[in-house]
């Protein structure tokens, strides 16, 4: 790993292996592939909008892990109410 | 005292399971302790090669089990620590020869003379490696610093937690220092931070090792190895010595980040 791979932002090898490493195992303690997980969020998406309205574009879910235990993690920003709606609710 | 009970496991093939069940064995009875190692590998043979005791064996494990001979037959004495012995694999068999509650049944009879017993598991997931730590107060786990083998240490782990054999403890083997220095090699605190399990020692890759199975004497005999010094060292911890571990990566100083920080190392 040279000065020159450094400045050019090229990652060293074993920060590759231990990102690599990161994914793979969560996906594996979860038994849970990225594409599983794609449709998870969808499901998800569609559950919640049913109740109350989400920005799904900006939505992120993942699965984050303290120690060896797994944590499935969803950011779901909600839409500011519209007006009609929030005088219905009064 | 009923001996502890021991499997050294690792998912993955050829990360030195048995090389170190020879040397912690090694290291144990040479502390004073009495140990019997049990080679879990039915089928594939090897912990008899690496202790040198291959031309000694006449009865191996599944004659116990069958009822061809006593335990204390198939039982082979190292040949310089007296206090050391070792119960072969059949060769000839497959591991379908075995099942746990046989395997717990032989650690049984072994608990009240020994001080130790170590289990050598195969590699994999499947019937032999459940057998060796179906009767395990304790189990081992050996990894690499190499992907591959850091995953499956990984999936052993998670095995071990379902079967509730407790957290078990790792040994990274074959530490190559200077890789490490150079970021082409996963660190210990890298794999500990992956794994997140109990560090139990951290062996240094070393051609001694190499050496010392081809003459079929463990590298622990020799005093001043440093792969030997770490096995010895584990060995001390298993006895519940608290040994620091040795300085394999130096580092931390200034004048090796800042050579770090400039890609000069």
């Amino acid at each position: 790993m040279g000065f020159f791979d450094r400045l050019l932002g090229k990652k060293n090898s074993a920060e590759s292996a231990k990102e690599r490493l990161q994914l793979v195992l969560i996906h594996d303690r979860t038994d849970l592939t990225p594409a599983e997980l794609d449709s998870l969020k969808d499901d998800l998406i569609a559950t919640i909008s049913r109740h109350v309205e989400i920005d799904a574009h900006a939505m992120q879910i993942g699965v984050e892990h303290d120690g060896r235990s797994q944590r499935l993690v969803a950011d779901i920003p909600l839409k500011a109410a519209r007006r009609r709606r929030s005088r219905k609710s009064k | 005292m009923p001996a502890k009970v021991i499997t050294i496991a690792s998912g993955k093939g050829g990360v030195g399971k048995t090389t170190a069940v020879a040397n912690l064995a090694v290291g144990l009875a040479m502390d004073g302790a009495k140990v019997v190692c049990i080679d879990g590998d039915i089928g594939l043979r090897n912990l008899d090669v690496i202790l040198g005791l291959e031309n000694r064996i006449v009865y191996d494990i599944v004659d116990v089990i069958e009822g061809r001979c006593r335990l204390k037959q198939a039982m082979i004495r190292d040949k310089k620590l007296p206090e050391l012995y070792m119960i072969p694999a059949a060769q000839t068999r497959d591991k379908n020869a075995v099942s746990a509650s046989d395997m717990t049944r032989l650690v049984k009879d072994l608990r009240s003379e020994f001080d130790f017993v170590l289990i050598d598991s195969p590699a994999g997931i499947e019937r032999g490696f459940k057998n060796a730590i179906a009767a395990a107060d304790r189990v081992i786990v050996i990894t690499n610093p190499e992907v591959s083998a850091v995953r499956d240490a990984d999936r052993v782990i998670g095995i071990l937690e379902a079967e509730e054999k407790g957290p078990g403890a790792l040994i990274i083997n074959r530490l190559n220092a200077s890789l490490v220095k150079n970021h082409d090699m996963l660190s210990a605190d890298d794999v500990l931070d992956l794994l997140a399990v109990e560090l139990i020692g951290i062996v240094p890759e070393d051609e001694g090792v190499i050496v010392s199975s081809n003459r079929g004497a463990p590298v622990a005999f020799d005093p001043k190895n440093r792969a030997g010094q770490a096995f010895r060292n584990i060995a001390k911890r298993l006895r519940g010595e608290n040994v620091p571990f040795l300085d394999l990566d130096h580092t931390g100083g200034l004048w090796e980040r800042f050579q770090r920080l400039t890609g000069r190392k």
